[in-house]
């Protein structure tokens, strides 16, 4: 297994009580996954990244849980030997809005090949072969290295920080939200490159988007999450076709799609719970036409309904 | 099609935005160059129908809504109202033009003004355009907004509320003067997509039982497919193609097109996956490429294509392309 997240408890401090933004939450991964994680904002998709980067804010608590990345146990590791042997090496991130985060006034390949020497001893024509190597792979041509961020084009920058990414091969990379300011002709060029990495590095990625369409299109298996929770979790077709929980349900009909004609929208009522009180129960239960009274009061387990297919909902464990 | 039949007419609408280029070069006698953010661009809206125009960042979609609007002023063109040009409207026939044409804007975390409670917000159309019964408008506003109960809105503040109630009040602000017309630019991007769909069923009701018709300018299609009746695709401050939105996604014709309709993925694991046809991204739109703007990127571009600016005409019954492959 190269990923094992286990009962996963993140809370944040803030004065008006712990925000629980993620709780007791479990995901596993094998080499070479595409696992996509969807949620509306504010539902804990990137906190569980950051938890598992260990790069929570530093009112970011993590309480419970264990994560353990190719059998090493990062939440037990000194900060120190993370940072040198882990982040990057192992597990790298495109952080969401990253290509606006280029320095404007560094030319892009020297910022990758500063990046390089960091991890990395070896020179500096070393470091710029490797550049160059990485600007091929991503579909840049090598000698626009010499540039500066402004003479990209926005689909260029992003793939200049998919490049910073992968200038450790990491066995893991998460993206959060790597596709949602791009233009459709550039996002479709990207999920191209994310699924032409996929098959040539044998990448292993988790793409964290409230874009199901986009997990869809790149990812073979998908986790939903709800205020904190994962309410159902498994291949990508099983839960894309035939989703069993309440909320999958509720987000895969609304969406719209270019197949098809119109559709009737079912929208689900409410909005998402703070989660400084979250309701009791299941979490889910104020917007769910189908609660029952022991939604109302128990939290229904995760459970498996069969071949790797997980959900949380008394609706079906009864 | 009849023109008593269409609500607003365009006609070849044109806005080029001057580029500042300091005094040197003007010294140097060289020439004004504009940004051509819409040139030469028309169509129809018929009464209570969802026209959606789509297009990447860029195209000029959002000058054209605001440029119909007169929010920015036109270079060139008609945009005609109930047959009336709107461009040469008296300054109280452009009042009453404005009661009968509104906007809903992207971002209701920009366009609510947060030192306004949620009543006076509302409200200010009424005051501006002297119309009575205030708290019984604003309240209907609301409610038929969805709001409910409106009371409870009345005195509450923009950030006390979420990004889809927001955008409610932003659709009841524009809808409380029973507009004939609204401009809604890209209404629910910046929206969760659990809220969106209830944010556009709300749109469709609203046309349904007030007969209004909307400019609905988006790049994404998806959304574009599940409320428009008719589309226009522009590219580079023109219109490439105009269908209705079924015979467009199916049926497309111009190659631009058909590659936005092959970009787009579709949120099913089965289906086939999304493709980027062409290459590279849309060019500067100060030196647009001669000829069909398209052309640099067109895998199909003959020499024709090069030269000459291929013209918007009608092919099939209510389906028009500008694109010399078509015949």
């Amino acid at each position: 297994m190269l990923l094992d997240v286990k009962d996963l408890k993140t809370y944040f401090e803030t004065r008006s009580g712990y925000v629980k933004a993620v709780d007791n939450i479990s995901l596993d991964m094998e080499r070479g996954d595409v696992l996509g994680l969807a949620g509306e904002s504010g539902c804990g998709k990137t906190t569980t990244m950051l938890a598992i980067m260990r790069l929570l804010p530093s009112n970011g608590r993590v309480l419970n849980g264990s994560i353990h990345l190719d059998g090493l146990d990062l939440l037990n590791m000194e900060e120190e030997q993370l940072r040198q042997d882990v982040r990057w090496k192992k597990l790298s991130m495109v952080f969401q809005g990253a290509m606006n985060a280029l320095n404007p006034v560094f030319r892009v390949g020297d910022q990758l090949v500063q990046a390089i020497r960091v991890h990395e001893n070896v020179n500096k024509e070393k470091a710029l072969k490797r550049v160059e190597e990485l600007f091929t792979l991503v579909g840049i041509d090598p000698k626009r290295a010499t540039n500066y961020p402004h003479e990209f084009s926005g689909g260029m920058k992003q793939r200049a920080v998919i490049a910073l990414s992968l200038i450790c091969n990491p066995d893991l990379l998460i993206a959060d939200e790597p596709v949602t300011a791009l233009d459709v002709i550039v996002q479709a060029q990207i999920l191209e490159l994310i699924r032409d990495l996929r098959d040539k590095l044998g990448l292993s990625m988790i793409m964290i988007t409230h874009d199901l369409s986009v997990i869809a299109d790149v990812c073979n298996k998908a986790a939903i999450m709800y205020a904190g929770k994962i309410v159902e979790k498994g291949d990508i077709v099983t839960v894309f076709k035939h989703p069993e929980h309440p909320y999958s349900q509720g987000l895969l009909t609304n969406y719209p799609s270019i197949k098809g004609g119109k559709t009737k929208f079912k929208p689900i009522k409410g909005r998402p719970p703070n989660l400084i009180q979250p309701p009791p129960g299941c979490r889910f239960h104020p917007r769910c036409p189908y609660a029952m009274d022991i939604c109302k009061k128990e939290e229904p387990e995760m459970v498996e309904l069969e071949g790797g297919h997980f959900i949380s909902c008394h609706l079906k464990t009864r | 099609m009849s023109p008593e039949n269409a609500l607003i007419e365009i006609k070849d609408l044109k806005k080029w935005f001057p580029v500042r280029t300091g005094l040197l070069h003007a010294l140097r006698s060289g020439e004004q160059k504009y940004v051509k953010a819409v040139d030469g661009v028309s169509f129809n809206i018929r009464r209570g129908e969802i026209y959606g125009l789509a297009g990447e960042s860029g195209c000029g979609k959002t000058t054209t809504g605001k440029v119909i609007l007169r929010l920015i002023e036109p270079s060139d063109g008609e945009i005609l109202f109930r047959g009336r040009d709107v461009t040469r409207l008296k300054k109280r026939e452009m009042k009453e033009f404005r009661r009968r044409a509104q906007i809903i804007y992207q971002d209701p975390y920009e366009s609510l003004d947060p030192r306004m409670t949620i009543f006076d917000f509302v409200a200010e159309p009424l005051i501006v355009h002297n119309i009575g019964d205030i708290e019984k408008n604003v309240a209907d506003a609301l409610e038929r907004a969805e709001l409910v109960p409106p009371e409870e809105y009345f005195y509450r503040f923009p950030h006390e509320l979420s990004g889809g109630q927001r955008q409610r009040v932003a659709i009841a602000r524009s809808m409380i003067l029973n507009p004939d017309f609204v401009v809604a630019d890209e209404p629910v991007s910046m929206l969760d997509v659990s809220i969106r769909s209830s944010i556009l069923d709300l749109m469709i009701r609203l046309r349904d039982d007030l007969d209004i018709s909307y400019l609905y300018i988006t790049h994404d299609l998806a959304t574009a497919n599940q409320v428009c009746d008719r589309i226009g695709i522009m590219y580079l401050g023109k219109l490439v193609e105009e269908a209705d939105i079924r015979e467009l996604v199916d049926e497309p014709l111009h190659p631009y097109t058909k590659a936005l309709i092959a970009a787009v993925p579709v949120p099913d694991p089965e289906a086939e996956k999304s493709r980027a046809v062409i290459s590279g991204e849309v060019p500067n739109p100060v030196n647009v490429p001669p000829g069909c703007r398209f052309h640099p990127r067109c895998a199909y571009a003959m020499d024709i294509c090069k030269k000459e600016i291929p013209e918007l005409r009608e092919v099939k019954e209510d389906h028009k392309v500008a694109c010399y492959l078509v015949k």
